[in-house]
């Protein structure tokens, strides 16, 4: 026998270092907890069908796209958006900042799930090849930039972690 | 895109999963990665009752060696495939299949045990299986019971599961050291299916193909092994002649849909296509 649905279930979870709490019916998207549940409004929804990686925020120290995760399913994670990037003093982590550099936006839709991905990448590699790069966002799609300006911010953003000059390629 | 209600459960054990999966009946599914389920729940092409979440049961995660097998647990990620130096050292076709399946976040939540369960023919793992000759091992209310992959697929959605039964842990024989592999996928892009690709897992001796096995994917209702391309070779010095007679005996095997991704036609030719350059490529590392 189908169990009798449950209306609301109780989820916590820490999202960008802070404990949160709230009453979701199982099929609540971690995209819509995220942003209408708890106000981060940075993770965007362009697709809704897992292809674009607007979306895209860390779940336990992985990239995930939150449009196809239940927010039951991530009962207990450590989550960050794009909110928890920079330091708590609003100083701009060295992606953002490499972003801004290198015009690595237009529209800025896709650039939350671009830089959330990029941080767990560089974290992942942080000395990737422009190779590495490509493969590591091909999960985030851009209808702007051609992507050229993102490789180079993210390549900006490594050097500078790295606490070396970013010397752009000649073109 | 809002999935239709359900309910949801999170057990500890297989064996509370499967008695959960048996009490709720049919309409209840089990949820592994939800990289297939939900995309389709939100498209209402499933409505199920019950979600038995697999994600909190220790028992089905991790890849281990056992004796002359590799044994990876059904709700292994991709990624923790892809990062697994037991699977890159005997076994590196499937670290090769998992980098292209998808994109890195759909591998951080995609689970093993749900791509070859899913019995969509556009899923990559399921040749592969086939092609190593691997096992399932399928828990139930019941026990246990083990099933060859080449035997496990039925149609398009349709495999051996019986409901209430779970996928618990797939057995793959190592093979030899010294063997060539490759896995060869033609795609649009990056996160589409294949139009075609080609498993390849051979040995050679003395300038011979001493064993080969061939696995296809998304060209047929189901992956597909490819039996007697296979045989065809074994023997041969993978000679040009013997090599168009393997990929014709493959070729006629496929019966591929006409779809986005090319007329059938096209298709089964990219078939060949991937099964040639896969054969070459094995051989070239097959040593
Ligand atoms: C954008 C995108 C691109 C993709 N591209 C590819 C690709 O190129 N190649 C490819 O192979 N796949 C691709 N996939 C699918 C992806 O690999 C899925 O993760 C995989 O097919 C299913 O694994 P899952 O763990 O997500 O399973 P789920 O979605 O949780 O489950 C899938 C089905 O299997 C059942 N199931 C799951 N686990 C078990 C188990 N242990 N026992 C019994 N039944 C079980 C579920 O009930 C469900 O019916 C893509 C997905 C997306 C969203
Ligand atoms: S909104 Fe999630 S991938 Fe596009
Ligand atoms: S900047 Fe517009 S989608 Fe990327």
């Amino acid at each position: 026998m189908p169990s009798p649905i449950l209306k609301k279930m109780h989820v916590s979870m820490t999202v960008n270092g802070k404990a949160v709490e709230g009453l979701v019916e199982p099929r609540t998207l971690l995209i819509h907890f995220l942003r209408e549940g708890l106000g981060l409004t940075g993770p965007h929804i362009g697709c809704e069908t897992t292809h674009c990686g607007a979306c895209t925020v860390d779940l336990d120290g992985k990239s995930v796209k939150s449009c196809t995760v239940f927010a039951v399913q991530a009962d207990g994670a450590s989550i960050v958006t794009i909110e928890g990037v920079a330091a708590p003093d609003g100083t701009l982590h060295a992606l953002q900042e490499g972003f801004r550099e290198m015009h690595g936006l237009q529209c800025g839709f896709c650039t939350p799930g671009m830089i959330t991905r990029a941080w767990r990448l560089l974290q992942e590699n942080p000395n990737p090849s422009e190779d590495d790069i490509r493969t590591g966002i091909s999960g985030n799609l851009c209808r702007c930039t051609g992507y050229q300006n993102i490789v180079k911010a993210i390549q900006y953003a490594a050097a500078k972690i790295s606490g070396a000059q970013f010397k752009e390629a000649a073109e | 895109m809002i999935p239709a209600a359900f309910a949801y459960h999170r057990p500890k054990s297989i064996s509370e999963a499967v008695a959960l999966l048996s009490d709720l009946g049919e309409d209840a599914r089990p949820l592994a990665g939800g990289h297939s389920l939900i995309p389709m729940m939100k498209l209402r092409l499933a409505k199920p009752s019950d979600l038995v979440d697999l994600g909190a049961i220790a028992e089905l995660k991790g890849v281990r060696e056992d004796g002359a097998d590799i044994v990876i647990g059904a709700t292994t990620t991709q990624r923790e495939v892809i990062a697994s130096e037991l699977i890159a050292a005997k076994a590196p076709i499937l670290k090769e299949a998992a980098m292209v399946i998808a994109d890195p976040q759909v591998r951080s939540l995609g689970t093993i045990g749900g791509n070859v369960a899913n019995g969509d023919p556009g899923n990559d793992m399921p040749a592969v299986m086939m092609c190593l000759g691997a096992t399932y091992l399928l828990a139930g209310k019941g026990g246990e019971r083990r099933v060859a992959a080449r035997d496990f697929y039925h149609g398009a959605y349709f495999t051996a599961l019986e409901p209430g039964e779970i996928l618990a842990s797939i057995r793959i024989p190592v093979p030899p050291p010294g063997h060539g592999y490759a896995y060869e996928k033609l795609k649009r892009k990056v996160g589409d299916y294949a139009t075609a690709a080609a498993a390849v897992v051979l040995t050679m001796a003395g300038g011979r193909a001493a064993s080969c096995s061939i696995g296809l994917t998304n060209v047929g209702e189901t992956a597909l092994w490819a039996e007697e391309a296979a045989r065809i070779l074994v023997g041969s010095s993978l000679d040009a002649a013997t090599l168009r007679r393997a990929v014709a005996a493959a070729e006629a095997i496929t019966s591929p849909a006409s779809d986005t991704r090319g007329p059938a036609q096209y298709r089964t030719k990219m078939a060949g296509v991937m099964l040639r350059r896969a054969l070459e490529r094995a051989r070239s590392l097959a040593h």
